[in-house]
Protein backbone atom coordinates (compact mmCIF):
# COMPACT_ATOMS: atom_id res chain seq x y z
CA UNK A 1 0.00 0.00 0.00
CA UNK A 2 1.67 3.14 -1.23
CA UNK A 3 0.46 6.40 0.31
CA UNK A 4 1.21 9.52 -1.26
CA UNK A 5 1.96 12.87 0.23
CA UNK A 6 -1.78 14.06 0.04
CA UNK A 7 -3.49 11.03 1.53
CA UNK A 8 -0.70 11.94 4.68
CA UNK A 9 -1.94 15.08 4.33
CA UNK A 10 -5.63 13.90 4.95
CA UNK A 11 -4.08 11.53 7.77
CA UNK A 12 -2.92 14.16 9.90
CA UNK A 13 -5.70 16.17 9.28
CA UNK A 14 -7.39 13.51 11.43
CA UNK A 15 -4.92 13.18 13.96
CA UNK A 16 -4.78 16.83 14.36
CA UNK A 17 -1.12 16.92 14.21
CA UNK A 18 0.23 20.19 11.60
CA UNK A 19 2.77 18.27 9.47
CA UNK A 20 4.91 20.90 7.25
CA UNK A 21 4.30 20.80 3.51
CA UNK A 22 8.53 20.01 2.79
CA UNK A 23 7.56 16.60 5.42
CA UNK A 24 4.70 15.11 3.22
CA UNK A 25 6.85 13.13 0.71
CA UNK A 26 9.07 12.00 3.13
CA UNK A 27 6.66 10.50 5.16
CA UNK A 28 4.70 9.46 3.06
CA UNK A 29 7.73 7.07 1.51
CA UNK A 30 8.11 6.10 5.35
CA UNK A 31 4.64 5.34 6.03
CA UNK A 32 4.23 3.06 2.72
CA UNK A 33 7.26 1.56 4.01
CA UNK A 34 6.25 -0.05 7.01
CA UNK A 35 2.80 -0.26 5.53
CA UNK A 36 4.14 -2.50 2.75
CA UNK A 37 5.82 -4.42 5.36
CA UNK A 38 2.77 -5.17 7.45
CA UNK A 39 1.17 -6.30 4.15
CA UNK A 40 3.03 -10.03 4.75
CA UNK A 41 0.06 -10.18 6.64
CA UNK A 42 -2.55 -11.15 4.21
CA UNK A 43 -0.24 -14.53 3.98
CA UNK A 44 -2.46 -15.71 6.85
CA UNK A 45 -5.87 -17.26 6.27
CA UNK A 46 -7.26 -15.77 9.61
CA UNK A 47 -11.12 -16.72 7.93
CA UNK A 48 -13.22 -17.86 11.07
CA UNK A 49 -10.47 -16.37 13.55
CA UNK A 50 -11.75 -14.28 16.53
CA UNK A 51 -10.21 -11.29 16.90
CA UNK A 52 -8.45 -10.43 20.26
CA UNK A 53 -8.49 -6.72 21.87
CA UNK A 54 -7.10 -7.98 24.88
CA UNK A 55 -5.56 -10.82 26.56
CA UNK A 56 -7.20 -10.39 30.03
CA UNK A 57 -10.15 -12.75 29.75
CA UNK A 58 -11.73 -11.85 32.88
CA UNK A 59 -15.43 -9.85 32.58
CA UNK A 60 -14.88 -6.23 33.37
CA UNK A 61 -16.24 -5.69 36.94
CA UNK A 62 -19.41 -3.65 38.58
CA UNK A 63 -19.29 -0.45 40.70
CA UNK A 64 -22.15 1.20 42.33
CA UNK A 65 -22.40 4.66 39.94
CA UNK A 66 -21.88 6.83 43.06
CA UNK A 67 -19.63 9.99 43.09
CA UNK A 68 -15.91 9.06 44.63
CA UNK A 69 -13.99 12.15 44.17
CA UNK A 70 -14.47 15.70 42.94
CA UNK A 71 -14.72 18.96 44.76
CA UNK A 72 -10.75 19.99 43.64
CA UNK A 73 -10.87 22.24 41.34
CA UNK A 74 -7.79 23.78 41.65
CA UNK A 75 -5.96 20.13 41.33
CA UNK A 76 -7.91 19.57 38.06
CA UNK A 77 -7.00 23.00 36.53
CA UNK A 78 -3.30 23.05 38.25
CA UNK A 79 -1.75 21.89 34.54
CA UNK A 80 -4.19 24.28 32.70
CA UNK A 81 -2.27 25.91 29.85
CA UNK A 82 -4.48 28.43 29.94
CA UNK A 83 -7.08 28.78 32.57
CA UNK A 84 -10.12 31.50 33.27
CA UNK A 85 -11.68 30.99 36.47
CA UNK A 86 -12.82 27.77 37.63
CA UNK A 87 -12.50 26.71 33.45
CA UNK A 88 -10.24 25.43 30.73
CA UNK A 89 -9.97 28.75 28.39
CA UNK A 90 -9.61 27.51 24.71
CA UNK A 91 -9.82 29.67 21.39
CA UNK A 92 -12.87 30.79 20.36
CA UNK A 93 -15.30 28.05 19.00
CA UNK A 94 -18.66 29.72 18.76
CA UNK A 95 -18.83 32.60 15.94
CA UNK B 1 31.09 -3.48 54.83
CA UNK B 2 32.89 -5.15 52.35
CA UNK B 3 30.83 -3.19 48.93
CA UNK B 4 30.56 0.85 48.33
CA UNK B 5 26.77 1.19 49.30
CA UNK B 6 25.37 1.77 46.08
CA UNK B 7 27.21 -1.73 45.04
CA UNK B 8 24.69 -3.40 46.92
CA UNK B 9 22.11 -5.63 45.69
CA UNK B 10 18.62 -5.03 47.08
CA UNK B 11 18.68 -7.61 49.05
CA UNK B 12 22.22 -7.01 50.32
CA UNK B 13 21.15 -3.16 51.05
CA UNK B 14 18.24 -4.98 53.04
CA UNK B 15 20.28 -7.37 55.25
CA UNK B 16 22.64 -4.53 55.92
CA UNK B 17 19.75 -2.00 56.72
CA UNK B 18 18.04 -4.63 58.95
CA UNK B 19 21.28 -5.21 60.99
CA UNK B 20 22.05 -1.62 61.51
CA UNK B 21 25.12 -1.56 59.39
CA UNK B 22 23.90 1.17 57.19
CA UNK B 23 21.08 3.42 57.24
CA UNK B 24 18.89 4.35 54.58
CA UNK B 25 20.04 8.07 54.59
CA UNK B 26 23.64 7.03 53.83
CA UNK B 27 22.53 4.32 51.43
CA UNK B 28 20.47 7.33 49.75
CA UNK B 29 23.26 9.74 49.85
CA UNK B 30 25.55 7.35 48.17
CA UNK B 31 23.08 6.77 45.04
CA UNK B 32 22.41 10.35 44.79
CA UNK B 33 26.56 10.76 44.78
CA UNK B 34 26.31 8.36 41.81
CA UNK B 35 24.01 9.77 39.74
CA UNK B 36 25.74 13.00 39.75
CA UNK B 37 28.73 11.88 39.05
CA UNK B 38 27.25 9.94 35.88
CA UNK B 39 25.37 12.57 34.55
CA UNK B 40 26.92 12.06 31.43
CA UNK B 41 24.66 9.00 30.77
CA UNK B 42 21.61 11.29 30.54
CA UNK B 43 20.07 8.42 32.78
CA UNK B 44 18.12 10.98 34.20
CA UNK B 45 14.96 13.57 33.53
CA UNK B 46 14.76 14.76 36.55
CA UNK B 47 16.75 14.15 40.19
CA UNK B 48 14.91 14.37 43.07
CA UNK B 49 17.18 14.00 45.83
CA UNK B 50 15.75 16.28 48.68
CA UNK B 51 12.88 14.58 48.45
CA UNK B 52 14.68 11.08 48.46
CA UNK B 53 16.51 12.34 52.02
CA UNK B 54 13.36 13.41 53.83
CA UNK B 55 12.15 9.41 52.86
CA UNK B 56 15.27 7.94 53.65
CA UNK B 57 15.13 9.66 56.56
CA UNK B 58 11.30 8.74 57.23
CA UNK B 59 12.65 5.34 56.32
CA UNK B 60 15.49 5.31 59.06
CA UNK B 61 12.44 6.55 61.86
CA UNK B 62 10.07 3.45 61.09
CA UNK B 63 12.96 0.85 61.38
CA UNK B 64 14.12 2.62 64.61
CA UNK B 65 10.71 2.37 65.92
CA UNK B 66 10.87 -1.49 64.75
CA UNK B 67 7.79 -0.69 61.91
CA UNK B 68 10.33 -1.34 59.10
CA UNK B 69 7.72 -1.97 55.58
CA UNK B 70 9.93 -4.68 54.55
CA UNK B 71 12.87 -5.89 51.59
CA UNK B 72 11.98 -2.54 50.02
CA UNK B 73 11.99 0.06 53.01
CA UNK B 74 14.87 2.57 52.61
CA UNK B 75 16.30 1.24 49.50
CA UNK B 76 16.76 3.97 46.73
CA UNK B 77 15.42 3.33 43.29
CA UNK B 78 14.54 5.47 40.08
CA UNK B 79 11.60 5.42 38.30
CA UNK B 80 11.02 5.67 34.48
CA UNK B 81 9.54 9.24 34.29
CA UNK B 82 6.48 7.43 32.48
CA UNK B 83 4.90 6.92 35.76
CA UNK B 84 3.27 9.54 37.37
CA UNK B 85 5.01 10.96 40.83
CA UNK B 86 2.87 13.12 42.73
CA UNK B 87 4.35 16.78 42.99
CA UNK B 88 6.99 16.04 40.78
CA UNK B 89 7.57 16.93 36.89
CA UNK B 90 6.29 13.69 34.65
CA UNK B 91 7.22 14.16 31.28
CA UNK B 92 7.12 10.75 29.34
CA UNK B 93 10.26 12.42 27.59
CA UNK B 94 7.80 14.15 25.25
CA UNK B 95 8.35 18.10 24.58
CA UNK B 96 3.79 17.99 24.79
CA UNK B 97 3.96 17.30 28.56
CA UNK B 98 6.06 20.43 28.90
CA UNK B 99 5.92 21.41 32.72
CA UNK B 100 3.47 18.61 33.37
CA UNK B 101 3.40 18.18 37.79
CA UNK B 102 0.65 15.09 38.28
CA UNK B 103 -1.53 16.04 41.07
CA UNK B 104 -1.64 12.03 41.93
CA UNK B 105 0.24 9.21 42.24
CA UNK B 106 0.62 5.58 39.71
CA UNK B 107 -0.20 2.79 41.47
CA UNK B 108 3.02 1.33 41.16
CA UNK B 109 4.87 4.01 42.60
CA UNK B 110 2.30 4.39 45.88
CA UNK B 111 2.93 0.76 46.08
CA UNK B 112 6.32 1.14 46.15
CA UNK B 113 6.38 3.92 48.30
CA UNK B 114 4.31 2.56 50.78
CA UNK B 115 7.13 -0.31 51.11
CA UNK B 116 9.10 1.67 51.63
CA UNK B 117 11.27 2.82 48.39
CA UNK B 118 12.89 5.86 48.20
CA UNK B 119 12.42 7.43 44.42
CA UNK B 120 15.98 9.49 43.83
CA UNK B 121 14.72 10.50 40.15
CA UNK B 122 13.07 10.21 37.13
CA UNK B 123 14.95 8.35 34.41
CA UNK B 124 14.83 8.76 30.48
CA UNK B 125 13.24 7.03 28.17
CA UNK B 126 11.83 7.11 24.46
CA UNK B 127 9.37 9.41 24.23
CA UNK B 128 5.83 7.74 25.02
CA UNK B 129 8.07 4.60 25.65
CA UNK B 130 8.43 4.37 21.55
CA UNK B 131 11.25 3.59 20.41
CA UNK B 132 13.92 0.13 21.44
CA UNK B 133 17.20 2.85 21.74
CA UNK B 134 16.58 5.35 24.04
CA UNK B 135 16.85 8.05 21.16
CA UNK B 136 14.09 9.65 20.81
CA UNK B 137 13.81 10.95 23.69
CA UNK B 138 12.96 15.11 23.91
CA UNK B 139 15.37 15.54 26.21
CA UNK B 140 18.53 13.35 24.76
CA UNK B 141 19.82 10.22 24.11
CA UNK B 142 21.09 7.76 27.00
CA UNK B 143 24.35 6.52 27.18
CA UNK B 144 25.06 3.21 27.92
CA UNK B 145 27.50 2.36 30.37
CA UNK B 146 29.47 -0.43 28.71
CA UNK B 147 31.48 0.51 25.80
CA UNK B 148 33.37 -1.97 23.30
CA UNK B 149 36.83 -0.97 22.67
CA UNK B 150 36.09 1.32 19.79
CA UNK B 151 34.80 3.70 22.73
CA UNK B 152 31.79 4.82 20.94
CA UNK B 153 29.08 5.71 22.91
CA UNK B 154 26.39 3.18 22.92
CA UNK B 155 22.49 3.20 23.41
CA UNK B 156 21.04 1.71 26.26
CA UNK B 157 18.25 0.18 24.41
CA UNK B 158 14.71 1.27 25.28
CA UNK B 159 12.10 2.20 26.22
CA UNK B 160 13.38 1.84 29.42
CA UNK B 161 17.05 3.05 29.07
CA UNK B 162 17.83 5.45 31.69
CA UNK B 163 16.54 3.03 34.39
CA UNK B 164 18.91 0.41 32.62
CA UNK B 165 21.62 2.29 32.73
CA UNK B 166 21.36 4.05 36.33
CA UNK B 167 20.67 0.36 37.59
CA UNK B 168 24.47 -0.89 35.75
CA UNK B 169 26.11 1.72 36.41
CA UNK B 170 25.33 1.31 40.29
CA UNK B 171 23.29 4.81 40.47
CA UNK B 172 20.99 2.73 42.17
CA UNK B 173 20.05 -1.59 42.32
CA UNK B 174 16.62 -0.72 41.19
CA UNK B 175 14.50 0.88 39.23
CA UNK B 176 10.76 0.66 37.67
CA UNK B 177 10.05 0.20 33.49
CA UNK B 178 7.43 -0.35 31.26
CA UNK B 179 7.41 -3.04 28.76
CA UNK B 180 5.17 -2.48 25.84
CA UNK B 181 6.74 -5.07 23.30
CA UNK B 182 10.26 -5.72 24.99
CA UNK B 183 10.90 -1.92 26.60
CA UNK B 184 11.87 -3.62 29.90
CA UNK B 185 14.04 -6.76 28.36
CA UNK B 186 15.99 -5.32 25.32
CA UNK B 187 17.56 -2.40 27.54
CA UNK B 188 17.92 -4.96 30.10
CA UNK B 189 20.05 -7.44 28.00
CA UNK B 190 21.78 -4.05 26.52
CA UNK B 191 22.52 -2.48 29.72
CA UNK B 192 23.89 -6.17 31.32
CA UNK B 193 21.25 -6.54 33.85
CA UNK B 194 17.89 -8.23 34.44
CA UNK B 195 14.63 -6.92 32.99
CA UNK B 196 11.77 -8.35 33.80
CA UNK B 197 7.95 -7.92 32.02
CA UNK B 198 5.41 -9.45 34.51
CA UNK B 199 1.74 -10.97 33.31
CA UNK B 200 -0.26 -8.10 31.51
CA UNK B 201 -2.42 -7.18 34.74
CA UNK B 202 -0.32 -8.15 37.17
CA UNK B 203 0.85 -4.48 38.01
CA UNK B 204 -1.95 -1.37 37.79
CA UNK B 205 -1.67 0.94 35.03
CA UNK B 206 -3.38 3.35 36.53
CA UNK B 207 -0.77 6.64 36.38
CA UNK B 208 1.24 5.12 33.40
CA UNK B 209 1.09 7.55 30.38
CA UNK B 210 -0.71 5.15 28.05
CA UNK B 211 1.00 3.91 24.87
CA UNK B 212 -0.62 0.79 24.31
CA UNK B 213 -3.26 -0.67 26.71
CA UNK B 214 -3.38 -3.93 25.65
CA UNK B 215 0.12 -4.32 25.62
CA UNK B 216 1.87 -2.20 28.49
CA UNK B 217 3.16 -3.14 31.78
CA UNK B 218 5.12 -2.18 34.12
CA UNK B 219 7.92 -3.80 35.56
CA UNK B 220 11.07 -4.31 37.51
CA UNK B 221 14.78 -3.56 36.25
CA UNK B 222 17.83 -4.95 38.91
CA UNK B 223 20.97 -6.28 39.03
CA UNK B 224 19.92 -9.96 40.26
CA UNK B 225 17.04 -12.13 39.79
CA UNK B 226 16.19 -12.36 43.67
CA UNK B 227 16.16 -8.29 43.26
CA UNK B 228 13.68 -8.41 40.30
CA UNK B 229 11.17 -10.71 42.47
CA UNK B 230 11.76 -8.37 45.36
CA UNK B 231 10.89 -5.60 43.49
CA UNK B 232 7.83 -7.15 41.73
CA UNK B 233 6.29 -8.30 45.17
CA UNK B 234 6.01 -4.50 46.27
CA UNK B 235 4.80 -3.55 42.86
CA UNK B 236 2.35 -5.85 41.64
CA UNK B 237 -1.47 -6.39 42.99
CA UNK B 238 -4.83 -5.67 42.23
CA UNK B 239 -6.40 -2.37 41.68
CA UNK B 240 -9.58 -1.09 40.97
CA UNK B 241 -8.46 1.61 39.25
CA UNK B 242 -7.34 -0.50 36.60
CA UNK B 243 -9.90 -2.22 34.95
CA UNK B 244 -7.51 -4.92 33.66
CA UNK B 245 -5.99 -5.18 36.97
CA UNK B 246 -6.17 -9.19 37.22
CA UNK B 247 -7.79 -9.99 40.77
CA UNK B 248 -5.03 -12.31 41.32
CA UNK B 249 -2.82 -12.63 44.98
CA UNK B 250 0.78 -11.41 45.00
CA UNK B 251 3.19 -14.33 46.35
CA UNK B 252 6.50 -13.89 47.95
CA UNK B 253 8.26 -14.18 44.55
CA UNK B 254 11.74 -14.33 46.17
CA UNK B 255 10.52 -17.09 48.44
CA UNK B 256 9.30 -19.13 45.54
CA UNK B 257 13.02 -19.30 44.56
CA UNK B 258 13.65 -22.88 45.68
CA UNK B 259 17.18 -23.19 43.51
CA UNK B 260 15.71 -26.51 42.26
CA UNK B 261 14.38 -26.96 38.64
CA UNK B 262 14.64 -30.39 37.79
CA UNK B 263 11.98 -31.69 36.02
CA UNK B 264 11.31 -28.32 34.58
CA UNK B 265 10.41 -28.35 30.19
CA UNK B 266 12.19 -26.22 28.64
CA UNK B 267 10.89 -25.17 25.47
CA UNK B 268 13.57 -24.19 22.58
CA UNK B 269 11.00 -22.83 19.81
CA UNK B 270 12.99 -23.28 16.58
CA UNK B 271 11.19 -20.33 14.81
CA UNK B 272 13.34 -18.00 16.81
CA UNK B 273 16.55 -18.98 14.64
CA UNK B 274 16.72 -16.05 12.56
CA UNK B 275 18.51 -15.54 9.50
CA UNK B 276 21.48 -13.02 10.61
CA UNK B 277 21.41 -13.50 13.91
CA UNK B 278 25.04 -12.86 14.83
CA UNK B 279 26.96 -16.45 15.57
CA UNK B 280 27.56 -15.68 19.29
CA UNK B 281 23.73 -15.12 19.95
CA UNK B 282 23.26 -18.70 18.60
CA UNK B 283 26.10 -19.97 21.15
CA UNK B 284 25.11 -18.24 23.50
CA UNK B 285 21.45 -19.54 23.09
CA UNK B 286 23.02 -22.91 23.21
CA UNK B 287 25.19 -22.36 26.16
CA UNK B 288 21.91 -20.81 27.93
CA UNK B 289 20.16 -24.62 27.38
CA UNK B 290 23.09 -26.84 28.30
CA UNK B 291 23.18 -24.69 31.38
CA UNK B 292 19.10 -25.49 32.14
CA UNK B 293 20.15 -29.59 31.31
CA UNK B 294 23.01 -29.58 33.76
CA UNK B 295 21.11 -28.21 36.43
CA UNK B 296 18.12 -30.96 35.87
CA UNK B 297 16.11 -29.06 32.98
CA UNK B 298 14.95 -30.63 30.24
CA UNK B 299 14.89 -29.54 26.94
CA UNK B 300 12.49 -30.02 23.84
CA UNK B 301 12.17 -28.41 20.86
CA UNK B 302 8.84 -26.57 20.16
CA UNK B 303 7.31 -24.64 17.06
CA UNK B 304 5.58 -21.04 17.24
CA UNK B 305 4.39 -21.00 13.82
CA UNK B 306 3.34 -17.55 13.52
CA UNK B 307 6.43 -15.80 15.02
CA UNK B 308 7.42 -13.85 11.93
CA UNK B 309 4.16 -12.45 11.97
CA UNK B 310 4.30 -10.92 15.57
CA UNK B 311 6.69 -7.69 14.64
CA UNK B 312 3.75 -6.77 12.03
CA UNK B 313 1.46 -7.40 14.24
CA UNK B 314 2.48 -5.36 17.03
CA UNK B 315 3.39 -2.25 14.56
CA UNK B 316 -0.53 -2.39 13.62
CA UNK B 317 -2.24 -2.86 17.31
CA UNK B 318 0.55 -0.56 18.87
CA UNK B 319 0.34 2.41 16.78
CA UNK B 320 -4.04 2.29 16.66
CA UNK B 321 -3.78 2.11 20.36
CA UNK B 322 -1.22 5.37 20.67
CA UNK B 323 -2.88 7.33 18.07
CA UNK B 324 -5.96 6.53 20.27
CA UNK B 325 -4.44 7.14 23.41
CA UNK B 326 -2.46 10.01 22.13
CA UNK B 327 -5.63 12.12 21.29
CA UNK B 328 -5.54 13.48 24.93
CA UNK B 329 -2.86 15.38 24.03
CA UNK B 330 -4.87 18.74 23.04
CA UNK B 331 -3.02 21.96 24.31
CA UNK B 332 -6.42 22.13 26.56
CA UNK B 333 -5.54 20.66 30.09
CA UNK B 334 -2.22 20.25 30.43
CA UNK B 335 1.40 20.58 29.18
CA UNK B 336 2.68 22.21 25.86
CA UNK B 337 0.07 24.70 24.11
CA UNK B 338 1.26 26.44 20.62
CA UNK B 339 -1.35 29.43 19.88
CA UNK B 340 -3.66 29.17 16.37
CA UNK B 341 -6.96 31.29 15.19
CA UNK B 342 -9.30 27.90 15.72
CA UNK B 343 -9.34 25.89 18.17
CA UNK B 344 -9.13 22.87 15.52
CA UNK B 345 -5.84 24.96 14.56
CA UNK B 346 -4.64 25.15 18.17
CA UNK B 347 -4.51 20.85 18.64
CA UNK B 348 -2.75 20.83 15.22
CA UNK B 349 -0.15 23.33 16.45
CA UNK B 350 0.23 22.07 19.50
CA UNK B 351 0.91 18.71 18.46
CA UNK B 352 2.97 19.03 15.60
CA UNK B 353 5.44 21.00 17.88
CA UNK B 354 5.30 18.85 20.35
CA UNK B 355 5.24 15.00 19.12
CA UNK B 356 9.09 13.95 17.95
CA UNK B 357 9.73 12.13 14.28
CA UNK B 358 8.92 8.60 15.77
CA UNK B 359 5.18 9.35 18.13
CA UNK B 360 4.37 11.22 14.82
CA UNK B 361 5.26 8.57 12.45
CA UNK B 362 3.27 5.90 14.55
CA UNK B 363 0.23 8.51 15.42
CA UNK B 364 -0.35 8.90 11.84
CA UNK B 365 -0.18 5.07 11.22
CA UNK B 366 -2.01 4.46 14.00
CA UNK B 367 -5.04 6.82 12.35
CA UNK B 368 -4.59 5.26 9.15
CA UNK B 369 -4.58 1.71 10.02
CA UNK B 370 -8.13 2.60 12.49
CA UNK B 371 -9.67 5.15 9.68
CA UNK B 372 -13.01 3.92 7.81
CA UNK B 373 -12.28 1.80 4.71
CA UNK B 374 -8.69 0.09 6.31
CA UNK B 375 -9.78 -0.64 9.57
CA UNK B 376 -11.17 -4.14 8.38
CA UNK B 377 -7.67 -4.88 6.54
CA UNK B 378 -5.68 -3.31 8.72
CA UNK B 379 -6.36 -3.24 12.54
CA UNK B 380 -9.15 -6.21 12.38
CA UNK B 381 -6.83 -8.36 10.50
CA UNK B 382 -3.41 -8.15 13.41
CA UNK B 383 -6.06 -8.40 16.28
CA UNK B 384 -6.93 -12.22 13.93
CA UNK B 385 -3.07 -12.73 14.11
CA UNK B 386 -2.86 -11.82 18.09
CA UNK B 387 -5.55 -14.38 18.67
CA UNK B 388 -3.28 -17.33 16.60
CA UNK B 389 0.09 -15.77 18.51
CA UNK B 390 -1.46 -16.29 21.56
CA UNK B 391 -2.71 -19.82 20.35
CA UNK B 392 0.49 -21.02 19.48
CA UNK B 393 1.99 -20.02 22.95
CA UNK B 394 -1.23 -21.61 24.67
CA UNK B 395 -0.38 -25.21 22.74
CA UNK B 396 3.07 -25.00 23.21
CA UNK B 397 2.62 -24.11 27.35
CA UNK B 398 0.62 -27.38 27.35
CA UNK B 399 4.31 -29.36 26.44
CA UNK B 400 6.63 -27.02 28.87
CA UNK B 401 7.27 -25.03 31.76
CA UNK B 402 9.06 -22.03 30.27
CA UNK B 403 10.65 -21.27 26.73
CA UNK B 404 13.87 -19.86 26.23
CA UNK B 405 15.63 -17.81 23.52
CA UNK B 406 17.74 -14.84 23.10
CA UNK B 407 16.58 -11.33 24.26
CA UNK B 408 17.85 -9.01 21.28
CA UNK B 409 18.98 -10.42 18.18
CA UNK B 410 22.25 -7.94 18.74
CA UNK B 411 24.19 -6.19 21.42
CA UNK B 412 24.09 -2.53 21.76
CA UNK B 413 24.55 -0.72 18.99
CA UNK B 414 26.44 2.74 18.43
CA UNK B 415 24.08 5.82 19.29
CA UNK B 416 23.28 7.04 15.60
CA UNK B 417 23.13 3.83 14.00
CA UNK B 418 19.42 2.34 12.57
CA UNK B 419 17.68 5.49 12.77
CA UNK B 420 17.12 6.45 9.40
CA UNK B 421 15.06 3.01 8.74
CA UNK B 422 12.09 2.64 11.49
CA UNK B 423 11.92 -1.09 10.11
CA UNK B 424 15.72 -1.72 11.07
CA UNK B 425 14.77 -0.11 14.58
CA UNK B 426 11.91 -2.19 15.03
CA UNK B 427 13.78 -5.20 14.67
CA UNK B 428 15.54 -5.18 18.12
CA UNK B 429 12.34 -6.47 19.43
CA UNK B 430 11.71 -9.53 17.28
CA UNK B 431 12.15 -12.02 20.22
CA UNK B 432 10.48 -10.06 23.24
CA UNK B 433 7.62 -8.60 21.06
CA UNK B 434 5.49 -11.91 20.83
CA UNK B 435 5.19 -12.77 24.59
CA UNK B 436 3.77 -9.10 24.54
CA UNK B 437 1.17 -10.12 22.24
CA UNK B 438 0.26 -12.73 23.91
CA UNK B 439 0.18 -11.05 27.67
CA UNK B 440 2.93 -13.12 28.97
CA UNK B 441 5.28 -12.75 31.61
CA UNK B 442 8.77 -12.92 30.47
CA UNK B 443 12.64 -11.96 31.60
CA UNK B 444 16.14 -11.50 30.45
CA UNK B 445 18.95 -12.30 32.58
CA UNK B 446 22.47 -11.18 31.45
CA UNK B 447 24.55 -13.79 29.70
CA UNK B 448 27.47 -13.58 28.49
CA UNK B 449 29.74 -10.64 26.94
CA UNK B 450 30.15 -10.67 23.05
CA UNK B 451 33.51 -10.11 21.25
CA UNK B 452 33.39 -6.44 21.78
CA UNK B 453 32.71 -6.97 25.36
CA UNK B 454 29.10 -6.21 25.36
CA UNK B 455 26.68 -7.80 27.45
CA UNK B 456 23.89 -10.12 26.07
CA UNK B 457 21.13 -11.24 27.61
CA UNK B 458 18.66 -14.95 27.39
CA UNK B 459 15.14 -14.60 27.47
CA UNK B 460 12.68 -17.01 29.44
CA UNK B 461 8.95 -16.67 29.03
CA UNK B 462 6.29 -18.21 31.40
CA UNK B 463 2.86 -19.58 31.47
CA UNK B 464 0.32 -16.74 32.48
CA UNK B 465 0.96 -15.56 36.16
CA UNK B 466 3.49 -18.25 36.91
CA UNK B 467 5.85 -15.59 37.24
CA UNK B 468 7.01 -17.95 39.98
CA UNK B 469 8.05 -20.33 37.60
CA UNK B 470 9.70 -17.93 35.83
CA UNK B 471 11.89 -16.49 38.82
CA UNK B 472 12.88 -19.78 39.44
CA UNK B 473 14.34 -20.63 35.83
CA UNK B 474 16.01 -17.08 35.57
CA UNK B 475 17.79 -17.49 38.86
CA UNK B 476 18.97 -21.20 37.46
CA UNK B 477 20.42 -19.16 34.21
CA UNK B 478 21.72 -16.49 36.52
CA UNK B 479 23.86 -19.29 38.96
CA UNK B 480 24.88 -20.75 35.54
CA UNK B 481 25.60 -17.73 33.90
CA UNK B 482 27.98 -16.43 36.90
CA UNK B 483 27.78 -12.69 34.92
CA UNK B 484 29.89 -10.54 37.02
CA UNK B 485 31.34 -8.51 34.39
CA UNK B 486 31.27 -4.59 35.03
CA UNK B 487 30.17 -1.78 32.81
CA UNK B 488 33.32 0.29 31.58
CA UNK B 489 32.24 3.57 33.57
CA UNK B 490 31.66 1.46 36.71
CA UNK B 491 35.26 -0.71 36.41
CA UNK B 492 36.78 2.74 35.76
CA UNK B 493 38.94 1.08 32.81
Amino acid sequence: MALDAATVKRIAFLARVRVPEEDLKGLAGELSNILGWVEQLSEVDTDGVEPMSSVNATILSMRTDVITDGDDLDRVLANAPEREGSFFAVPKVIE
Amino acid sequence: MSSAPADLTIAQAASALAAGDLSSVELTKASIAAMTAARNLNAFITETPELALERAAESDVRRGHGESAGPMDGIPIAVKDLFCTEGVLTTAASHILDGFVPPYESTVTANLRSAGAVMIGKTNLDEFAMGSANVTSYYGPVKNPWRAADGKDRVPGGSSGGSAAAVSARICAGATGTDTGGSIRQPGAFCGIVGMKPTYGRCSRWGVVAFSSSLDQPGPMARTVKDSAIMLTAMAGHDPKDSTSARVDTPDFAAAMTGDIRGLKVGVPAEYRIDGTPAEIDAMWHQGEKWLRDAGAECVPISLPHTKYALPTYYIVAPAEASSNLARYDGVRYGLRMPGASLDEMYANTRGAGFGSEVRRRVLIGTYVLSAGYYDAYYVKAQKLRTLIAQDFKMAFKQVDVILTPTAPSSAFVIGERLDDPIAMYLNDVFTVPASIAGLPGISVPAALDQSGLPLGLHLIARPFDEATLFRAAHALEQAANFTARPVLVSGL
